[in-house]
């Protein structure tokens, strides 16, 4: 099987779904621009033409409240902001619009909508073009947040999403739009509301998503070497939250450590912490959590080096709570603003 | 089509206006009973724009509205019994009594929708007419705002979105002259003129007096057929004026942002009063206005009953409907 980054994955998911129903249509700042929002979006408007796959003003905003009244009509929108911050203009849209339309109106119409905001991390991307906000998101009843990580799930995710009866906002991280993997032959629905055991272990629960996902692989690899087995369970949806998976894992472990990719004040770690605590008896440890500083990301490189963390956080945070007397140092090529050496910027 | 104001389309909008009027008289009278938990944005003063605009409707063009939409549902024949009992909280309620009086719903003759913030179904409608496009017929989608809506940002994109897109969006602006107690001079500048305004945005617009029928009629057939015809966005712009309080059954000329001389000089303005004088004008026999109005007010009466003895939503509904 031919291996494709998660762009290209996302780009033929959007393409099967456009296909499978002429009831879909693709818009958002630059979908049709050259550059197709990352590849993401590129030749859609070739094959599905300008009446479904468009460009549009910059008003985030009225678009989102042109994409939940499409939707009232039978058109299944998905929407591409290029950074979720972006998206943070249109919250009124999305918060008093989307989210309540089906409960405020007693169930009479539903706002089967995707909305898609890309992440961005390190190079300069800095206060405003990098935040994970998925807990502002998953805070809202009747919003669904789906979070893909590795590029296996992703066209899943994102199928799922798209034909999903109910708003969802569908994060993506920049950083993994070039991480490898296969596009599967046939696309499933019914994949939200499901996290996914990456890995069995039987010593410690890994609880991560997004791109802390990719991070708690590697440490995984490296706890391995200290004889620790680690079971790696990515959220893949914030909200619903599959707390069934998240609980069953603790039972057999007793130990957990959950990577967020944002700070934890209100956030999806410290709810999954609570979780376990009140369902989990006898844990060996207490939950530990990996998260931001509770700051804006900085712009300096010299600064994001103290602002994210790594596998090396995690194994070495793991190795305390086993009470393993050693620290792992960062590998001295390993650069925090970037995802890997091929990448050059600029965004 | 060929419109013109005649016997049977006046008398059409005179039981409208009629239906409005006591409809929201009815509600402003019943209100100190506290069987209408929730805020009321009552239409009466500005009967005549949705009522006169509804005579060019059918079922399938679409309607979004306002925290102030009764009368918007009313003309574009939303269910009566439905809306009552939704401001009761009842269960039988077109919102199954989660929304109120300020989200109102009636997907039967087009009507999807009404928000409590403003300007927010703006864009929604121009959603709405976007799927229209795909349609052979000449339906367009209906988008009643005030003129505190205009100083929205979303406004501006939704306008812009409809021009750019060609879309078939009537906007229908009524101007009260107050956004809660707050008068126009306090929010946009002395000789700004929304009309103007919104034409150099790229949406062809007209501005009209909102109390008078036959000029709200010319106006409204003008927007109509322009949207129809040339698929393109239209701006009416109505100058009209809200007799009671912001929100509740009150007159409140005595609490100092307004004058009883300004209300005054509008209510000789009334349009049930215009009606009236249209009917005399068309000759039309007392007795054919008197039957149609007794029918009014028995389904007036009977939606109140209903939503009486209608039970309230139970426990289980709390959690309905969050995700379908």
């Amino acid at each position: 099987m031919t291996k494709i980054p998660m762009s290209k994955i996302i780009n033929k998911t959007i393409s099967r779904a456009m296909h499978d129903s002429n009831k879909v249509i693709c818009f958002g700042l630059g979908v049709t621009d050259p550059k197709g929002v990352f590849g993401t979006t590129l030749s859609l408007e070739k094959k599905f033409g300008s009446k479904r796959v468009f460009d549009v003003p910059a008003s985030e905003n009225a678009l989102t409240g042109f994409a939940i009244g499409a939707s009232l009509n039978s058109s299944i929108p998905i929407l591409t902001h290029q950074r979720l911050d972006f998206a943070l203009l249109s919250l009124d849209q999305i918060i008093n619009g989307a989210a309540k339309w089906l409960y405020m109106f007693g169930g009479e119409l539903n706002v089967p909508i995707t909305i898609r905001m890309i992440i961005g991390r390190g190079w300069g991307q800095g206060p405003t073009h990098s935040q994970n906000l998925q807990s502002v998101f998953s805070h809202i009843p009747g919003l669904k947040v789906v979070s893909a990580s590795t590029p296996d799930n992703v066209a899943n995710l994102l199928y799922s999403s798209i034909f999903d009866p109910n708003p969802v906002i569908f994060l993506e991280h920049r950083w993994l739009h070039n991480s490898m993997g296969v596009f599967p032959k046939k696309l499933k629905t019914n994949e939200i509301g499901k996290c996914k055991v990456l890995k069995k272990g039987k010593d410690i629960t890994l609880i991560s998503l997004s791109y802390m996902t990719l991070e708690c692989i590697e440490a995984a690899k490296i706890l391995k070497r200290f004889k620790i087995e680690a079971d790696i369970i990515d959220l893949r949806t914030i909200s619903p939250l599959d707390e069934r998976t998240i609980i069953n894992s603790l039972k057999k472990t007793k130990r957990a450590l959950v990577a967020d990719t944002s700070n934890n004040f209100c956030g999806i770690s410290s709810t999954v912490a609570s979780i376990i605590n009140q369902n989990v008896d006898k844990l060996k440890n207490k939950v530990e959590i990996v998260s931001l500083p509770f700051c804006p990301e900085p712009t300096s490189y010299q600064l994001v080096k103290h602002f994210y963390n790594d596998r090396y956080t995690i194994v070495n945070k793991v190795l305390k709570m086993f009470k393993i007397d050693k620290k792992i140092k960062r590998d001295k090529s390993f650069k925090p603003d970037v995802p890997g050496n091929w990448f050059k910027g600029p965004f | 089509m060929v419109y013109t104001l005649n016997k049977k389309a006046a008398l059409e909008i005179h039981k409208k206006i009629f239906l409005i009027r006591e409809t929201e008289e009815k509600i402003a009278g019943e209100y100190s009973n506290q069987k209408m938990r929730c805020p009321v944005h009552l239409s009466i003063g500005q009967e005549c724009v949705p009522a006169t605009l509804s005579h060019f409707l059918n079922n399938k063009d679409f309607a979004v509205s306002t925290h102030r939409g009764h009368a918007h549902y009313i003309a574009k024949n939303g269910n009566l019994k439905k809306m009552i009992a939704e401001i009761y909280g009842k269960v039988t309620g077109c919102s199954k009594g989660k929304g109120g009086s300020m989200h109102l719903i009636d997907k039967s003759v087009g009507f999807y929708g009404t928000s409590a913030i403003v300007g927010n179904s703006i864009p929604v409608g121009v959603g709405l007419s976007y799927t229209l496009l795909k349609l052979k017929n000449k339906n367009l989608s209906i988008v009643f705002l005030g003129e505190g809506a205009t100083e929205e940002g979303v406004f501006y994109e939704s306008l812009n979105l409809a021009a750019v897109k060609k879309l078939p969006t009537l906007f229908i602006c009524e101007n009260n002259s107050y956004s809660v107690y707050s008068p126009l001079n306090v929010r946009q500048p002395k000789n700004r003129n929304i009309k103007e305004m919104v034409k150099s945005i790229g949406v062809s617009s007209l501005e009209s007096d909102g109390n008078d029928i036959k000029k709200v009629f010319n106006a409204c057939k003008k927007g109509i057929d322009y949207v129809r015809n040339n698929r393109k966005p239209f701006f009416l712009l109505f100058n009209n004026y809200r007799w009671r309080e912001h929100c509740g059954p009150n007159y409140d000329n005595n609490i100092g942002y307004r004058t009883e001389n300004e209300f005054r000089s509008w209510k000789k303005r009334d349009p049930l009063l215009n009606s009236y004088n249209l009917l005399k004008r068309l000759k039309i026999n007392k007795s054919v206005i008197a039957k149609i109005e007794k029918k009014q007010t028995f389904k007036i009466n009977n939606a109140f009953k209903f939503a009486e003895k209608s039970n309230f939503p139970s426990k289980k509904e709390l959690l309905r409907d969050i995700y379908k």
